[in-house]
Formats: C-alpha cells, structure tokens, sequence
C-alpha cells in the first residue's frame, strides 16, 4: 500500500535557502544541500525547491544546487518557481530535477502544461496551484487561482483550473491555501478536499502547518496524497521522523525511518 | 568479485541519467554510459533505467538497441531493467499500442484501471500516477520483503495477461503468481512489481530515488553472483 508522503519545502534565494533552517550541528544551515541531506536522512520522502530568485545569476546558481543535490540526495527532487516555457523545464530535468512545478506561466499559456508532459512525461509535471477564498459568508465556497507569488487574481475559479491541468496532462498538483500560508492555522481542508476529490492526480497540501495535527487533518480530513511544510521543520522543533511517527500512532500509513 | 563491477549504463536517450550513474557509483560499480548500441559486449553488469514514455524507449530499440538487448537477455550477465527499463521487455504497451518492445517477457503493459477505490486508513482516492513509496511482498532477499522504494508510473507490467482479457480485479491477480513474478505491491489491486527470471532483474520503482533501500538493493545486485539475481 502506498504511503502517504511528507514533503519539506525549501525557498531558495540566489542559490540559498532563506527563512533560516535551525538544524541543530549544521554547520552551514543555510546551504540547501546540507539542508536536503538532513531532511532526507530523517526521512523525508521527497524534497522541494522553491527558487525565488528575482535574477538570471540566481537562477543559474540553482541549477548548480539542483545538480549537487541530485548527486548526493536520493530522493525524489521538485523543483519550482520562475519556469516559463518547455525549454526551463528540460533545462532543471537536465540538471537532476525529478519533477519541475509551474504556476504562473501554465495559467498564461496551459498548452505548456500538455507540452512538458508530452515531451517529459506527466510524472514529471507539477502545477502548482495558489488558491484564495472569495466567496462571503454564507456563500457556497469558492475559490480564485491566483498567480505571481499570489499577488495577481485570475478569475479563474480553483476547482476548475485543478480538473483542467488533469486534463492536460500533469502528473501531480501544489495546491497552496493563500489564505493560509504563513498563518500556521492549519490547510484549508475544505480546499483541499474538494480539490482531492476531484483531481485524477495526487494533490500535495499546501500553505498553513503550524505543527503535526495539521498534517494529520490534511490527510484524513483534506484527503491529501501528499503534505508538504516548510517552517515547522526548519525551526527545528518538528524532525521529519518525529511527525512520521506521530501520523503513524494515528494511524495514518507513512514510511518509517529505516535505523541507519 | 573483487574489482569495481563493470556496470553498462544503457542510455536510450529517455532523460538523465545522473541520478542511476551516481546511484550505481555509490553502489560500487565502475559505470560506463553507453550511448552506443555496438558496445554492450564484455561487461559484468547491465543496467536499463528509463523514465518517461513507453513510445520513446521503443523508438531507441528501433535505433539500434533491440539487437543488442535482446542478445544481452540470452546471455549470463545480470541485467537490472529500471521502470521503462522493465516495461520494455514487454511486446507492448497500453501506452503506445503501435509502439513495439522487446518481447521477451510474457504478457503486456497495461494502465491502471480508473477506479482503484481509496486509502483504508485515510479514506482519500487512490490516485494515477501511482506517486510515492510503497512496500513490497517478496521472498527476494535481494528486493528485501517490507521494503519501501519510490514509484511513479501509471503503467504496470501484467504478466501473460492476453490482449483483451478482463480489467484486472481488486485481489492477487494471476499475473502476480507468475513464477517471474518476484514482488507485488498494492495500489488499489496487486500489480508486479519486480520481476526476476536467470539473470535478469527488473523493477518497477527508481532504486536511484529510494534512498537506503535503493542503495541496498544496487550492492546486492552488484555483489550478487550471475544466475542468481
């Protein structure tokens, strides 16, 4: 039976990772494949870069990161942020990325979305999905696909867009809660329920940990395949085979940690 | 043995193939990428990773790689077919009816079926691609029974399934008793996971991405004495 998996998430800025990692005997926290080295040493099941970089030397130094850590991690890479166009993802596939995620420019252009997945397989195809809330109180809940690191309103209503990219062809879906992301309230499980429900693909959660519970409620309540969290591992109070075990006691199916 | 391995690294041109390489390296094996049909001669070790389309692979033994392979299968030397890898040693493909592969094991590849049901203990749909790590049911001490390795794929190899037979149920399938049938995992309904027949081992999931159990598995078949992967 498949588990279900627990994905940290790393922002890198300029070839670093940015709002600060406390590994405890890191010697250089802030070095992403340290970084991902650790998490997958502790069991994460795959690893995700979101790149950051507002320059063209920011870039090409991820491509440099993404190499060295596919050399020395051996666990599944998805890399994201700033892909434009097929030859972006071919560019991180060519440099050991497993997966490469899309967001702006496949709301821009979704026959990116059929191309990538044509040429590289849907397995390596992810769109991510940055949802808002706009329906009012007492409204049936809806949501709008927001683009741009989540600062520009599409229209496009968020189920929609989630049946459409299956459709196209990716392989797996992001789905971030704007309204949550940074809150550590929790997903936003009816969002990622709804979305679960509907999408042929896996869906990994997204936007809102603010600790374990969450990601069990993202699982049993959000129907998530996947669960992804950035702070509450890199403040080092939650290790990746503390939460492990915690959704194990509750019965929810994950890989344990194998002793080293 | 007591020197590195010579491990072929078969590049059919479906993607990169860093990851196997350094995988297979760490591993103990003296990787050569071989790009070119002509020299698969001589080694001690034959790899076969793939990842992507069924179609592509087919159209890199079109290429000049049917020949060679299929010779190699015939052969002592242990071979590790990887996803498409292990695909491919099917006539054909779900994927790509019109798509030709080796033909050298029984049977063929189908897709999973639409409705697989849902995760018992969560209640969340079980979703394609099967994505994610998932246990294997093996006698293998190779593969290792319990063991955790990463899959991603859409397509599973059913063994001596006829063309057109019935959608595969929700119980062990024939398929999976089928004496190559090394390991069986569960998405939804039992699929093959590795099959192993003489030398030949091959996969459905990416020991390259499955960390420790990954690497356990590429030292044993590295150590593992011909005839008997």
């Amino acid at each position: 039976m498949l588990a279900r998996r627990i994905i940290p998430c790393l922002d890198v800025k300029d070839g670093r990772v940015v709002k600060g990692v406390n590994f405890v005997g890191l010697r250089d926290a802030g070095d992403p494949i340290a970084c991902a080295k650790r998490y997958s040493d502790e069991g994460a099941d795959e690893i995700t870069f979101l790149d950051i970089s507002a320059s063209v030397e920011g870039r090409s130094t991820l491509l440099q990161v993404v190499e060295a850590t596919a050399s020395e991690v051996h666990v599944p890479l998805t890399v994201g942020g700033g892909v434009r166009a097929v030859a972006d993802v071919r560019t991180l596939l060519l440099h050991g990325a497993d997966k490469v995620s899309m967001n702006t420019a496949a709301l821009q252009n979704p026959a990116l979305i059929a191309d990538a997945a044509g040429r590289f397989g849907s397995q390596a195809i992810v769109v991510a999905i940055d949802a808002k809330r706009v329906s009012g109180p007492g409204e049936e809940a809806r949501w709008e696909v927001f683009t741009h690191g989540g600062r520009q309103g599409t229209g496009m209503d968020a189920l929609t867009w989630a049946g459409r990219v299956c459709e196209l062809g990716c392989g797996e879906i992001l789905l971030t809660s704007m309204d949550r992301d940074g809150t550590g309230l929790g997903y936003d499980l009816e969002l990622t329920r709804r979305v679960a429900e509907l999408a042929s693909v896996p869906v990994i959660a997204s936007g809102g940990v603010g600790g374990p519970e969450h990601l069990l409620a993202g699982f049993v309540e959000g129907f998530a395949d996947a669960v992804l969290a950035a702070t509450i591992f890199h403040d080092g109070l939650h290790k990746v085979a503390d939460v492990k075990a915690f959704l194990h006691a509750q019965g929810v199916h994950v890989r344990l940690v194998e002793p080293q | 043995m007591s020197a590195a391995p010579r491990t072929a690294l078969v590049d059919l041109g479906l993607g990169n193939l860093h990851s196997v390489a350094r995988s297979l390296g760490a591993a103990g094996a003296d990787v050569v990428h071989l790009a070119e049909p002509a020299a698969l001669k001589g080694f001690d070790r034959i790899v076969v990773p793939g990842q992507g389309a069924f179609r592509d692979g087919a159209a890199a033994l079109e290429a000049g790689w049917r020949a060679p392979l299929l010779e190699a299968l015939h052969g002592s030397t242990p071979l590790l077919g990887i996803c498409i890898g292990m695909q491919l040693l099917f006539a054909e493909s779900e994927e790509a009816p019109e798509a030709r592969g080796l033909g050298f094991m029984p049977g063929r590849v189908r897709r999973f079926p639409r409705d697989l049901g849902r995760d018992p203990k969560t209640g969340a749909p079980l979703k394609v691609p099967h994505m994610g790590w998932n246990q294997l049911r093996t006698a293998s001490s190779l593969l290792g029974e319990g063991a955790y390795y990463y899959f991603v794929h859409s397509y599973f190899c059913d063994l001596e399934a006829a063309p057109g037979s019935d959608a595969p149920g929700d119980t062990v399938t024939d398929s999976t008793r089928h004496p190559a049938c090394a390991a069986v995992a569960h998405h939804g309904m039992a699929f093959c996971a590795a099959l192993a027949q003489g030398p030949l081992l091959a996969v459905q999931f990416h020991p390259e991405k499955s960390h420790q159990a990954g690497a356990r598995l590429l030292r044993r078949f590295l150590l593992a004495e011909a005839e008997a992967v």
